[in-house]
């Protein structure tokens, strides 16, 4: 056994969402510890050059979540790739910002399939051969906003509230089995999503941050690698604010 | 005992970990047996991947005993 704290040696871990900015830090962290990765996403040229450059132990699992039936095939597909998986983290995520007065239903329900539905699907399927091995870590990637809202982003907003139900709903039903199923919720991280917010929004964003500045994707891959880890055998069902101290709650 | 019945209860005393002498026909999976509900979830997907049957969920919740799930299975297998 490792004496190193939080090591992740002999594990396997499928990572959704993983071309992204926060999922390929979530990657990077893992692998870094010790585990072997799938990498899950849409983006299969942006998955090939993140496996490239994990090398060994790292596979790609491409996968589009907005098909309700990809779910179940993803993971028989990483389950095969890896041998088993220990640790599920449900990263991928999509946002169709909006005022509610002006969202349409196509808006609403793909946030909901994909930030919401996907991962309950990913879980249920997960779950069954985590069960049989009685271990298993589920990483769910909410979002402050499941806490305090935001306007322009009622779906989103409503879908990762809903993922903190979920995570606490599932965290008692497999708690027995030694299966632990828990949150990070990430604050105002600089990836993509918010590279596309004009400048004066970013900067007036770091300034309701007492820790001062914006997120880095390693922030949150930490808080991920620690839930993953053994350490945390004893957490389960937990929301782990990731946010500068924007929203301490 | 049937050939079905035999491979129920080798299920049943490997998941439950459980005394073979226990696994009467009549024992309910909760009452005699111990089970919880999440064991009774177990043992009917493990039974549908031993026998390569599918059990709705509304079937699942009146297979309570040992008698139930060799009945329910030998019934989908004859069909």
């Amino acid at each position: 056994m490792s004496a190193e704290l939080f090591s992740l040696a002999g594990k396997t871990a499928l990572i959704t969402g993983a071309s992204g900015g926060i999922g390929a830090a979530i990657a990077r962290a893992l692998h870094h510890q010790g585990a072997a990765v799938a990498l899950s996403g849409t983006r299969e040229s942006a998955l090939a050059t993140l496996a490239a450059e994990l090398g060994e132990r790292a596979h790609v699992c491409p996968a589009d979540l907005a098909d309700p039936k990809a779910a179940d095939a993803l993971i028989a597909a990483a389950e095969a790739a890896l041998g088993r998986i220990d640790i599920l983290v449900n990263n991928a995520g999509l946002t169709r910002d909006g005022l509610a007065l002006r969202m349409s239903d196509a808006d609403w329900q793909t946030v909901l399939d994909v930030d919401l539905a996907a991962p309950f699907r990913l879980s249920r399927a997960a779950l069954k051969f985590m069960l049989r091995r009685r271990s298993g870590r589920i990483v769910n990637i909410g979002s402050v906003v499941g806490s305090t809202g935001n306007p322009g982003q009622a779906n989103y907003a409503s879908a990762k509230a809903g993922l903190t139900g979920l995570t606490k709903a599932l965290a008692q039903e497999v708690a027995s089995r030694g299966i632990t199923i828990n949150l990070v919720a990430p604050g105002f991280v600089e990836t993509a999503m918010t590279d596309a917010l004009p400048e004066d929004q970013r900067k007036a964003l770091a300034a309701k941050i007492p820790l001062g500045r914006l997120g880095r994707p390693e922030d949150i891959a930490a808080a991920v690698a620690y839930l993953a880890s053994d350490e945390a055998a004893w957490v389960t069902g937990a929301i782990l604010h990731v946010n500068g101290g924007m929203a301490m709650l | 005992m049937s050939e079905v019945a035999e491979k129920v209860k080798k299920i049943v005393v490997e998941h439950l970990g459980v005394d073979e002498a226990k696994v009467t026909p009549e024992a309910s999976f909760i009452d005699d047996l111990g089970a919880d509900s999440l064991d009774t979830v177990e043992l009917v997907m493990a039974f549908e991947e031993a026998f390569g049957v599918e059990i709705p969920e509304d079937a699942a919740e009146k297979i309570t005993t040992v008698k139930d799930a060799v009945d329910y299975i030998e019934k989908q297998k004859a069909e």
